[in-house]
């Protein structure tokens, strides 16, 4: 019953004030079997179950997927823009760590 | 007799999505708007699958637009259920979760037919109707255990719309005659499973069942053309274009 009766809970947002906006959802469509999960964008539902019956019906009607996984967007911790120079660029002169010199088979489509 | 069948499938089908098709623009939140959109649209394909295999077999030059199009009030099979108005969300979605559970064990029950065709058509149509059926059980359950206003309105459209559930499962002389052919389902025995998860849905939901005496009076008439004064302004808006402009095309 906690899942129903929190369609329509008041949400608390970080300033402690309350309203009726449904928590934000990322959504994240499995294209075929073998690919990863890819983030296709988000939605608004007021719990799990929601979110993967709206994201169906908004992401996967032109047969885009066949699997979903839905987190809510609160739950996603983001590196901050501000940290990508010492983040990122120290790996742009390592060009040994890219595994370049193996012959892939053909069948491999998606290395 | 076998395209007056496929007419009252047909056409459950198409009215069931015309309506739905109101709500597109109108929906409470986009992410139903969409999801009712997409379930008319796989209402408007099921009715496709009946018409092309009815001017089949009317041959004549008759195409899967003459009988949505040409016919009138009269000669539609519908169930005056599928007819009525949107009303609130909460209508849309009693009415929805009445002929959803439905039509899922219909489906199920003509996967049984003895005509290839229609159970060609009932195993596609199954897979779409378990989804809608999912969604139309799972807001009553949302909406009746709510808040209070909620709760009152999912109610009220419940016992609303409760008198036009009997004509589902009241078969008229074609049903009969198809059901001794061995094509058509025996829609009266689908009545017990269908009161089960109705029943399961609104306990769920919180929600009262409505109670009737055995055998007590129902609303029904659609299946032999005798249909609410809604139906006329539905063929309005639906049939316009083909009135005003016959055999056009894009």
């Amino acid at each position: 019953m906690w899942r129903l009766a929190r369609t329509f809970v008041l949400v608390q947002n970080k300033f402690g004030m309350s309203n009726k906006e449904w928590p934000l959802w990322e959504v994240f469509v499995r294209s075929k079997a073998g690919l990863d999960h890819k983030h296709v964008g988000s939605l608004h539902a007021s719990d799990a179950t929601m979110a993967i019956e709206m994201a169906r019906d908004v992401y996967t009607r032109r047969q885009e997927g066949i699997s979903i996984w839905v987190v809510e967007s609160a739950h996603i911790h983001a590196s901050n823009p501000d940290d990508a120079g010492s983040f990122f660029d120290p790996s742009n002169d390592k060009v040994y760590r890219h595994p370049t010199f193996y012959d892939l088979p053909d069948e491999l489509k998606h290395m | 007799m076998m395209r007056d069948y496929l007419m009252h499938l047909a056409d459950n089908a198409l009215i069931m999505g015309h309506r739905l098709s109101e709500w597109c623009g109108h929906g409470p939140i986009l992410e139903v708007d969409m999801a009712l959109a997409n379930i008319a649209l796989d209402q408007v394909g099921a009715a496709r699958s009946f018409y092309q295999y009815a001017a089949e077999l009317d041959g004549n030059g008759a195409t899967e637009d003459t009988y949505p199009y040409t016919r009138d009030v009269r000669e539609f099979r519908n169930i005056l259920l599928c007819e009525l108005p949107n009303g609130d969300f909460a209508d849309t979605i009693a009415r929805s979760l009445f002929f959803d559970a439905y039509q899922f064990l219909f489906y199920t029950a003509l996967q049984g037919s003895s005509d290839e065709r229609l159970r060609a058509i009932a195993t596609k149509s199954l897979k779409e109707v378990t989804y809608h059926q999912r969604f139309s059980s799972e807001w009553t359950v949302r909406l009746g255990d709510g808040t209070a206003e909620s709760k009152q309105k999912m109610q009220k459209a419940i016992d609303n719309l409760w008198d036009y559930t009997g004509e589902m499962f009241a078969p008229s002389a074609t049903e009969k005659a198809m059901l001794a052919s061995g094509i058509g389902v025996d829609i009266a025995s689908l009545r017990s499973a269908w009161e089960d998860h109705i029943r399961a849905t609104l306990e769920e939901a919180t929600l009262a069942y409505p109670l009737r005496k055995e055998g007590a009076w129902f609303q029904q008439g659609g299946k032999t053309g005798i249909h609410t004064e809604y139906m006329g302004f539905i063929l309005t808006e639906l049939q316009y274009l083909q009135k005003s402009y016959p055999g056009a095309e894009w």
